[in-house]
């Protein structure tokens, strides 16, 4: 079932969460809202379930109107980040609800009830805590029965509120691979809030980026990762390095750097920032090259499998983050205090909308 | 050394241990204060019904002042906690699941009962139905008793006990949060069946603490039901009132024996009150757990 979001406005007393929001979800779709906390992501998931109302807007499912149509109606399933699981039931009553409240003329019978909740303990491989209250089982182990329980009652859409926000990363990491493989098998329409961009980026078929009640971006991941359209969606995924400098008519000065930047041809001597990625910078040795810049090395830190380093520019308090492969880092050999080149190699100019 | 000393005692006991003859102090203290102020009367009540043997006892229960007394009493619990528990569970679930205007407001008006003395809750009673009350004259005209019989004690009961199962529910509902229900309205289910199969098992052992405690306060009541009830012997006398006037007519044994009835009830509360209030913290650990 396709989704569509026209208009969407939500205030709660005096706060904006929702500022005119249209959005639309093809069927079948992964799609992932992201937004720091705040970024209204979360109405807007609970204003399409129906458990709040928008002040002004349509909610469209498969192109008919279902704004007013009551939570029981709309055939969401509901994933909440803490589980909702009925505590004082088991896990197989607590799949089963669904099914058991429905009115008596079209409610499935008691031998098919039992199937359907084994096949859905088959699926998400609990076959074996059936008779388990919720208590007793750990935090993946909920999560999976909660997604079980909104399944079972075949839902067009599936919508999930930060599904493992509660989780540790390992279970977090294993957990939404496992969604994306779900979503591959079942294919229904599923909306899923985060406000972790690797989660988004790993499990969505299409991003869309969240702030102040306004959607900044919406695309693939690759899209939103490599093309941002705004300073923020590059702010908020991935590690950034920011530089303050000016652009005239397509040629943007970057701390002592001269660039090409065609998408601001227009501009007139405005000031301007400039997005770095951490991995986009290049550290080299010899000068040479017209686009790089001195700099010092500050510190050398070791995450993972990248090696970050800090670089201090000439002008002695402002540093930039550089994330070196383990490779390129000992190729290098970097020491503490020595002088290198840093060349970015992919940069990202914005005119600066805040001045005046 | 001290270091050491100190990562001991942390560790060891507690970091907030008294000496041994401290703890014991204290102990001792508050137990020689239950026994005398609440043991010691309580045993008593039992002593002085018991004092002219069983015979007497049960004649002094069998007098037909006091079964009226204890019929009335029956009679007035039996009207105020189902209305307390119906208002209880309607005004707790509007705090705890709805934000709404004016709802401190509320939960301050649910308090008033226990802030106000219960002199005063049935004088309220008679300002408002009594002979020179508003609505005196007109309850006269069509030949409606309030005041000084049963409706006005069984009012006046309701008031004094209004609290009691809305007080034990509201922290309990609001600590359990609304996604469990929510959670349920998604899954198809409609507001009564939501109420039933996944409200009311959460709340059900703060529901029965809550009207316990309710019907103990309804048949225990003294003050307010003494301004409203007249003392009409057989007729308007609940169990408290009819201790009180034996009592006064130097009838102590039978004045005990009805008073064990109050005490026997206080007993059998308290020990429903103990596994209700201890299963109650066990699904408040495990809603703890669960998040």
């Amino acid at each position: 079932m396709s989704i569509d979001i026209e208009g969407i406005s939500k205030t709660f007393g005096g706060f904006t969460a929702l500022d005119n929001v249209s959005l639309k979800v093809p069927s079948g779709e992964l799609v992932a809202l992201l937004g720091p906390s705040g970024s209204g992501k979360t109405s807007l998931l609970r204003i399409i379930a129906g458990l709040e109302a928008p002040d002004s807007g349509r909610i469209l499912f498969d192109g008919e109107e279902a704004t007013k149509r009551q939570v029981q109606e709309r055939q969401v399933g509901f994933v909440f980040q803490h589980y909702a699981l009925f505590r004082h039931m088991t896990v197989f009553d607590n799949i089963a609800f669904g099914l058991t409240v429905k009115p008596k003329k079209i409610r499935p019978g008691k031998q098919e009830i039992r199937d359907k909740v084994n096949k859905l303990l088959h699926l998400i491989q609990l076959e074996n805590l059936a008779d388990r209250y919720p208590a007793q089982l750990s935090g993946g182990q909920r999560q999976r029965v909660a997604l079980a329980r909104a399944l079972a009652v075949e839902p067009q859409v599936l919508l999930l509120d930060e599904p493992f926000g509660a989780l540790d990363a390992k279970v977090r990491l294993e957990l939404r691979r496992w969604l994306r493989r779900l979503h591959d098998e079942i294919h229904v329409t599923s909306v899923f809030v985060t406000h972790d961009q690797e989660e988004a980026l790993e499990v969505a078929d299409r991003i869309v980026v969240m702030n102040n009640g306004r959607i900044e971006q919406q695309g693939t991941p690759s899209e939103v990762y490599d093309h941002p359209a705004t300073p923020f969606v590059y702010d908020f995924l991935g590690n950034v390095n920011l530089f303050q400098g000016r652009v005239h008519e397509g040629t943007a000065q970057m701390g002592g750097l001269n660039l090409s930047s065609p998408e601001n041809a227009s501009a007139h001597d405005a000031p301007a920032v400039g997005y770095v990625r951490s991995h986009d910078i290049a550290i080299e040795r010899q000068a040479g090259d017209p686009g790089a810049i001195k700099a010092e090395v500050r510190y050398l830190l070791s995450v993972g499998p990248l090696v970050r380093v800090d670089l201090l520019l000439p002008d002695g308090n402002r540093t930039i983050e550089v994330d070196l492969t383990r490779e390129e880092a000992e190729r290098l050999q970097l020491t503490i205090g020595e002088q290198v080149f840093a060349r970015p190699r992919k940069m990202r100019v914005f005119v600066d909308d805040y001045q005046i | 050394m001290q270091a050491g000393k100190l990562t001991q005692r942390s560790e060891g006991k507690g970091a907030i241990t008294e000496p041994a003859w401290v703890r014991y102090l204290l102990i001792t203290a508050a137990l020689a204060f239950l026994a005398l102020f609440l043991l010691m009367p309580l045993a008593a009540v039992f002593v002085q019904a018991l004092d002219k043997g069983w015979e007497a006892y049960l004649e002094a229960l069998k007098e037909p002042d006091t079964i009226s007394a204890i019929r009335l009493t029956l009679i007035t619990a039996a009207v105020c906690v189902p209305l307390n528990l119906f208002f209880g569970i309607v005004a707790s679930w509007a705090i705890a699941k709805f934000s709404f205007r004016g709802k401190s407001f509320l939960i301050t008006l649910i308090d008033l009962p226990f802030s106000v003395s219960p002199v005063v809750s049935g004088l309220i009673y008679v300002l408002i139905f009594g002979l020179q009350g508003w609505l005196g004259p007109w309850l006269q005209a069509h030949d409606i008793k309030i005041i000084f019989a049963v409706p006005g004690i069984v009012l006046a009961t309701v008031f004094v006990t209004f609290p009691f199962i809305a007080r034990e529910l509201i922290p309990l509902m609001e600590s359990q949060g609304r996604e469990e229900e929510e959670a349920a309205l998604t899954l198809g289910a409609s507001g009564l069946q939501t109420f039933f199969r996944v409200t009311f098992p959460n709340i059900k052992w703060g529901i029965l603490y809550g009207v316990i405690l309710c019907n103990a306060r309804a048949m225990g009541e003294f003050g307010a039901v003494s301004v409203v009830s007249g003392h009409v012997r057989g007729s308007t006398n609940t169990i408290p009132l009819q201790v009180e006037i034996l009592y006064n007519e130097y009838n102590y044994a039978a004045a005990f024996a009805v008073a064990s009835l109050l005490a026997l009830l206080a007993l059998v509360t308290l020990a429903i009150k103990t596994v209700s209030e201890w299963k109650l913290q066990q699904s408040i650990s495990v809603a703890g757990k669960e998040r």
